[in-house]
């Protein structure tokens, strides 16, 4: 009953999304015509349609409906209510309702704001939102409907329907199959929603571009307007990527946080082009350049995103994420192919009159620091890119199989991150236009020759790796002088105003959100860098196995082995735990507990770390099953990972300077506005 | 302005600056790739093609999949200095499904006695899915002497998460 009601409401929402989407085009050319509001209302009627259906999934979970194909997959009886209701993502059907709500949200918030001042540009936005919902949504009615049920025949044949084969009954397992052990985890039951919050909301900026194009606007409004939403999805994003590797750290037992898996760089790609984006529309707000760019870098980032849930959703690669495989993948590319080349028309099209409005002056400027920065991301994402697809191409064209690992990304990537992390320092202090070396060199002389302390410092602790020396130097240059930045600021603002330097630093920031935001966010990048030259040059590790009172030894940790214990749970898991104690230098720090949970149902293992973390490095330790584990041997690996600690730190300073940058000033509600005017105004004239 | 010999540039020798630049920096990213590509792919072999190339495949980067042996299974946890063997099975995925699905190939490569065996050593912990009848995938070169060297192994069981229907009895 529930399921009818539910799937109902999925149709429902169908309806709405494609009139919306096909209405407001027929509209398109009259945006006062009171049509548009019928087309606006359907779109926000959207929401509460697909959450009606989420809640129906939900509720069905978490009270054991297991005659729903979806629920007996995802769900079982002795999984915890919130791990339940968590498993509204955790399958293929259930996530794509699930990305169809999101999605519905940011497109009912967006119809919400007021559109006195881009009426025009209301239609298109409406249509190219609509249409994308109207897809995914479509998606789930006709290829993957969660409310599917499960019918039983005359012969005792299974099979799963939304409506009964003829003779069949309705069959309810027992039991569920339960969520992957994999996936029960904290980080896990967070990872997806953040992620798709950040692909979905995408969506939003790409709609105004292809607006903009459509109804031949020239100017960065559809970029202000729509700065806000990008800046939330790319938040999301970066958090989303951010939880997921801390959840391989805490769940996948390798002593890593990323492995270059399709799926993780299927959801870097497009941060890396938005990433390359919130830069470039800098450029075009402040001197009216780089516009067919900015449009190009948009429509990448909505192919990319959907891309990007196609390979999670398709099944094409296989990859430790790849646990939905479907006949979904033809109709995702189709969308994808259809799309693009709508975009690419629109573009075309327009391509004279989005002229730039002033020349590149030197490579040396501003401007031309942001465009090798976007070089450098293009860069990047096409190394990742060709990285996924080069195994795909070279079996078709030659029938050979290839693979490329971890060390293609890094040594093709490295070099280029390493490149955008010198640029974070410089680009922000060149002057717009041209600057001169002698200029530059001026302001970051100072910062420099500080750095330099770090390299040396290294050194002198016996660091001879000439690549990590480099990689620290920069990113403790980048930091210097970003800092300096911040002093440089806050001393002339305490010169004018006579303000002590704390309070002069503080109204700093808050009068220049966007740019000191921005800054703070180079300072997590740096951060994280610094975390990252930690476990990647330094990671050191040991195994062995030893009886109670054994020690192993690395570095500077001593690891005595106490005891284990193994013990049933009610979820139907045996874990075995060790105890072991961790001495650093002699003195006694922490007693950890690595383990390993036999999920007995699926007949699966999961080696779960013990952990000692500082900000200097992380003491991880993993019970290796090799024989019955007891007080007379038990095998560990231990690495440890310098630094670490810097990369998750660094994520929440990122974060937080995400958050100062988006933050909505009070005085002036559309912010950015003023300071762009005068490049809008000579559009005009242009 | 604050350069006086930027007014003399012209927007066209300007352009052409910019271009040079662009082009030189895009041209060493596609460099990079492409050495890049060429030194660390991985070519994917099944036991079988990789048996036909004889000593050709001596050294050459290579990724083998087969079906543990789980007699075969030697693992010294002092030196975490572990030896196995593997069979052949289809490295097409068509095929595979043509034969019944992956847990029936694997299932049948291992009770095979004339299927084609390959033996693997590798350094390191015993994977928890090191089991009879695991797919392996490993990355490795082969010695002189027939053995590969497996520098990663990854482990795949067909597991009841990818069934295409709940295979419970009913209630």
């Amino acid at each position: 009953m529930l399921a009818d009601f539910g799937f109902t409401a999925i149709c429902l929402a169908l309806l709405c999304s494609t009139y919306a989407a096909v209405l407001s085009l027929a509209v398109a050319r009259s945006p006062q015509h009171r049509w548009l509001a019928s087309a606006r209302n359907a779109a926000i009627a959207v929401w509460p349609l697909l959450t009606l259906a989420c809640f129906c999934l939900t509720y069905m979970i978490i009270n054991e409906h297991f005659e729903l194909e979806y629920v007996s997959r995802v769900s079982s009886r002795a999984m915890p209510w919130y791990l339940k209701a968590t498993a509204l993502w955790g399958g293929q059907a259930g996530s794509l309702l699930f990305w169809s709500w999101l999605m519905s949200t940011y497109a009912a918030l967006v119809m919400l704001r007021d559109w006195r001042h881009e009426r025009d540009m209301q239609p298109y936005v409406i249509a190219a939102t609509m249409a994308t919902l109207a897809f995914f949504v479509g998606l789930n009615v006709l290829v993957e409907n969660p409310f599917t049920k499960l019918w039983i025949d005359q012969f005792g044949q299974i099979r799963a329907g939304f409506l009964a084969p003829p003779g069949a009954q309705l069959f309810t397992p027992i039991d569920g199959q339960g969520l992957n052990p994999l996936l029960r985890h904290p980080g896990m039951i967070i990872h997806p929603p953040m992620l798709y919050l950040g692909f979905v909301g995408f969506v939003i900026p790409y709609s105004f571009a292809i607006a903009a194009l459509a109804v031949g606007r020239n100017d960065s409004v559809w970029i202000r307007v729509s700065r806000r939403w990008t800046l939330v999805s790319w938040l999301f994003l970066s958090l989303g990527l951010l939880l997921g590797g801390r959840w391989a750290y805490d769940v996948l037992g390798w002593g890593g946080y990323w492995g270059w898996d399709p799926v993780e760089i299927a959801a870097f790609m497009p941060w890396l082009t938005s990433t390359a984006f919130l830069h470039s529309v800098m450029i075009q707000e402040k001197r009216g350049m780089f516009k067919r760019w900015n449009m190009i870098l948009i429509i990448l980032t909505y192919a990319l995103v959907i891309f990007g849930t196609f390979l999670t959703r398709s099944g094409v690669l296989s990859s430790v994420h790849a646990f939905a495989q479907s006949a979904i993948g033809p109709l995702f590319f189709i969308f994808i192919g259809i799309t693009f080349t709508i975009s690419l028309i629109l573009l075309f099209r327009g391509w004279e009159r989005l002229q730039s409005e002033n020349i590149l002056n030197s490579w040396l400027s501003r401007e031309g620091l942001f465009l090798l920065n976007n070089l450098l991301f293009m860069g990047i994402l096409l190394s990742c890119f060709w990285g996924v697809i080069y195994p795909i191409i070279s079996e078709l064209t030659t029938g050979q199989k290839v693979t490329v690992g971890p060390p293609y990304y890094e040594r093709t990537t490295g070099p280029q991150f390493a490149a955008l992390l010198l640029l974070m320092g410089v680009a922000p202090i060149a002057a717009w236009r041209v600057t001169t070396a002698r200029r530059l060199g001026r302001i970051i002389w100072k910062p420099t020759a500080f750095s330099l302390l770090s390299p040396l410092y290294g050194l002198a602790n016996g660091v001879t790796n000439t690549v990590a020396l480099l990689s620290i130097w920069l990113a403790s240059l980048v930091f210097c002088v970003t800092l300096y930045e911040f002093y440089r600021g806050a001393s002339v603002r305490r010169k004018s105003t006579g303000e002590n330097l704390f309070k002069a630093l503080w109204d700093l920031i808050a009068r220049n959100r966007r740019r000191y935001g921005g800054y703070v966010i180079h300072l997590g990048v740096i951060f994280m860098a610094v975390g990252i030259i930690g476990i990647e040059m330094f990671q050191t590790e040991t195994q062995g196995t030893i009886a109670s009172g054994e020690q192993l030894k690395l570095g500077d940790y001593i690891m005595i082995y106490n005891d284990t214990v193994e013990f049933p749970t009610e979820d139907n898991r045996i874990i075995t735990r060790a105890t072991v104690s961790v001495y650093k230098d002699g003195e006694f720090v922490a007693e950890l507990h690595p383990r390993r949970d036999f999920y007995v149902d699926s007949q699966q293992p999961m080696t779960i770390p013990g952990l000692y973390s500082t900000l200097e490095s992380d003491f991880y330790v993993l019970l290796i099953n090799w024989k019955p584990i007891s007080k007379q041997g038990a095998t560990f690996k231990i690495y440890l990972n310098p630094l670490v600690s810097w990369l998750w730190f660094g994520g929440f300073v990122f974060i937080l300077g995400t958050l100062i940058a988006a933050w909505p000033d009070n005085n002036n509600p559309r912010s950015g506005q003023p300071k762009a005017l005068p490049a809008n105004r000579s559009a005009r004239v242009a | 302005m604050n350069s006086s010999t930027t007014i003399l540039i012209t927007p066209k020798t300007q352009r052409r600056k910019f271009l040079l630049g662009g082009i030189l920096i895009v041209v060493a990213i596609l460099y990079l790739i492409a050495s890049t590509t060429q030194s660390t792919s991985h070519y994917f072999y099944s036991v079988d093609e990789l048996n036909a190339r004889g000593t050709e495949a001596v050294g050459e980067n290579v990724r083998i999949s087969g079906a543990v042996l789980e007699k075969s299974i030697m693992y010294d946890p002092e030196t975490l200095e572990l030896r196995f063997t593997v069979a052949h099975v289809p490295g097409d995925q068509e095929e595979v499904d043509a034969q019944g699905g992956l847990a029936s190939v694997l299932h049948t490569a291992v009770t095979d006695p004339n299927s084609s065996r390959l033996d693997v050593f590798h350094n390191g912990p015993l994977p928890d899915l090191l089991r009879n009848e695991a797919q392996a995938i490993m990355d490795g070169h082969l010695t002189e002497d027939g053995i590969f060297v497996a520098d990663t192994l990854l482990l795949k069981c067909p597991t009841k998460y990818d069934d295409e229907l709940p295979t419970q009895v009913s209630g």
